[in-house]
């Protein structure tokens, strides 16, 4: 049950962070960490106590496995990450060479 | 068995793929080949859908059969609502690539803008196509990256603050589904949409099972925009290039958004009173607040985007009363009159809201501006983008030849017929606010003085760009046709049969 608590601990540091911060960068930090808390949770989810990794060994077939499709999604939902990462990453840096601030208050042309 | 499904993916992929090698060497390539491929599928989506009908066909990915039938493949299934869906994508997105061979010749690098372009309407059809609920938030945030880079391609203060809102909402979402498909996994031990349901017929714990579906509604209401989860689409929709923001408008948000919506808590979820009377009720505030928030707007663009809330909000809401009434066992003929309307009006909002985007851009193409008080008296200088905005603007608003007004006709009728007469009230209410501000929009634009215009020397817009206007106008009139009786039963009821016979989907495509 631990692992799972501060699982959602982490996923709470990362929305506490978008909510709070005012740096375009650490808005980005904060959205990384979530990613990450929802890759945990995976990762978990695939867990079986007690399990080795899922090579099947056809001499020894009563061994138990963990699921590895946890695993796959894992890998592919962390490239997806990557993307969004990168592509917040150059919006900030060109709103920086447009705004000279990494402040969101600063950052409001658009309202209403 | 249609054998056509995969390349509704692997066509665009690979047409992005050839744009960014072969747009280097020879300039005015990428426009023509980016329209090209979607004309091809757009032939190939109707072909699918006059075929398709009533039945339903699948392609496992890999060649995978089920074993002791659980499905273990990824499955790609093509039913009537897809390939509807499919069918919107790819006119849409032919008639805005072929507009934005004029309109794009502003900005640099023109193949990037047709790569990305070809990259959302691939992850589009996929999320349409998908049948397997990871594939669906793979082939959804395909579609939404590049969205988010579209919407930035001008690099200016403008367009990436709308894209970083876009993004930082749009991720969250991501997260938000994300979770849900893990701890759906977890509860079923299954991906596959139609495995799910068999699932969750035989129990559920109905706390995991409330808190999952509420996962659910949040992202992907906040990739359709439903109205608490609104924020980001006026900035994101009124930023992009005009092309982007009629696929914005007119696909996107349906394709990633309320498909999805539609399709899960359908075929995927045990319907349930709660969650039918949950979604009715975000419908009716997304009508209600998306109106009252356009009516004040100015700029051309913004006014739009919010009537895109308002507008969706019709679907959700009638849709919602669909579902109401399939949970309650009662009057399954109105349950299907109520879909049938839901996905009219989708049908025909995608229509019309992609031509004012585009008859918009036309306006900004010659005048620069989006500000209602720096236009007036186009109606002469630009007869073909006033005719075409003007019939969009009626069909919108529900004026009797056009499309917009059947749908919502629809839509009323079976608001009355499920006893639920407020909501009819508010839905009328809301179609004549809708009138108001269009009006606005006709006389500031196009009739109105001259003198306060900016450029006094306008001339009608090239002809690629007058070309996606007609037949977008001809289409709004054409559209009205799925109305009358006779049409609707060979078009739009096989959609609602697939959504209101439950267990129909989940049988079908287990036994494929």
């Amino acid at each position: 049950m631990i692992p799972y608590v501060m699982c959602f601990l982490l996923f709470l540091v990362g929305l506490y962070g978008l909510i709070t911060q005012r740096n375009l960068i650490k808005i980005a930090i904060s959205m990384s960490i979530m990613e990450f808390s929802t890759f945990l949770f995976f990762a978990l989810i695939g867990y079986i106590k007690g399990g080795v990794a899922p090579i099947v060994n056809p001499a020894e077939p009563d061994k138990t496995y963990v699921d590895p499709l946890p695993q796959a999604i894992v890998l592919t939902a962390i490239v997806i990450g990557l993307a969004t990462t990168a592509m917040l990453m150059a919006v900030i840096i060109r709103l920086y060479r447009k705004y000279k601030t990494f402040d969101i208050r600063e950052i409001n042309n658009l309202r209403g | 068995m249609n054998p056509l499904i995969p390349f509704f993916v692997v066509v665009p992929l690979a047409g992005a793929f050839l744009i960014m090698i072969l747009g280097k060497f020879y300039k005015p390539f990428p426009g023509f080949f980016a329209s090209f491929v979607l004309l091809f599928l757009a032939i190939i989506s109707l072909y699918s859908l006059i075929t398709t009908g009533s039945d339903l066909s699948v392609y496992k990915v890999g060649g995978w059969e089920p074993v002791n039938v659980i499905p273990i493949g990824i499955y790609m299934v093509l039913d009537g609502l897809s390939a509807t869906l499919v069918c919107i994508i790819s006119i849409i997105g032919f008639l805005s690539a072929f507009y934005s061979i004029s309109y794009i010749k502003r900005y640099t690098g023109e193949r990037y803008f047709y790569a990305l372009f070809c990259l959302m309407i691939a992850g589009m059809n996929g999320v349409v196509l998908s049948g397997d609920i990871f594939n669906i938030f793979v082939f959804l945030e395909i579609s939404v990256i590049s969205s988010y880079a579209l919407v930035a391609f001008g690099v200016e203060k403008n367009e990436l603050e709308a894209t970083f809102k876009y993004q930082v909402l749009g991720g969250l979402a991501s997260f938000f589904i994300l979770f849900a498909i893990g701890f759906i996994y977890w509860g079923t031990k299954t991906l596959n949409l139609a495995d799910i349901k068999e699932v969750f017929k035989a129990g559920y714990d109905n706390a995991f099972y409330l808190f999952v579906q509420i996962l659910l509604l949040c992202g992907f209401g906040l990739k359709a925009a439903i109205i608490p989860f609104h924020a980001w689409l006026p900035d994101a929709h009124s930023s992009a290039p005009s092309p982007i923001s009629s696929m914005l408008s007119g696909v996107l948000i349906k394709a990633v958004g309320i498909y999805v919506i539609i399709r899960l808590f359908f075929n995927m979820f045990v319907i349930s009173e709660e969650m039918a009377i949950l979604i009715t009720v975000l419908g009716a505030l997304s009508m209600v607040f998306g109106v009252f928030l356009a009516i004040g707007q100015w700029d051309l663009k913004r006014l739009l985007a919010y009537h895109s809330i308002s507008q969706m909000g019709y679907v959700v809401l009638s849709v919602g009363i669909g579902m109401m009434l399939v949970a309650q066992n009662r009057n399954p003929g109105v349950a299907a009159l109520a879909i049938v309307g839901g996905i009219y009006h989708l049908i025909n909002h995608a229509v019309f809201k992609s031509l004012l985007f585009l008859s918009a851009g036309a306006i900004e193409y010659r005048l620069g501006t989006r500000d209602l008080k720096m236009m007036g008296g186009l109606s002469r200088s630009m007869p073909v983008t006033s005719v075409a905005s003007f019939i969009a603007s009626m069909s919108i608003s529900g004026i009797p030849p056009f499309n917009g007004f059947f749908s919502k006709l629809i839509i009323i009728i079976a608001a009355i017929q499920a006893k639920f007469y407020l909501l009819a009230l508010l839905a009328v209410i809301v179609s004549i606010i809708t009138l108001a501000s269009f009006l606005k929009f006709q006389k500031y634009a196009f009739f109105g003085k001259a003198e306060n215009r900016q450029g006094n020397t306008v001339k009608e817009v090239p002809f690629p760009m007058v070309f996606s206007m007609v037949v977008l106008s001809i289409l709004c009139l054409v559209l009205s046709l799925l109305a009358f009786p006779g049409i609707r039963e060979i078009m739009l009821n096989p959609i609602a049969g697939i959504l209101t016979e439950v267990g129909k989907y989940s049988s079908n495509v287990l036994n494929f």
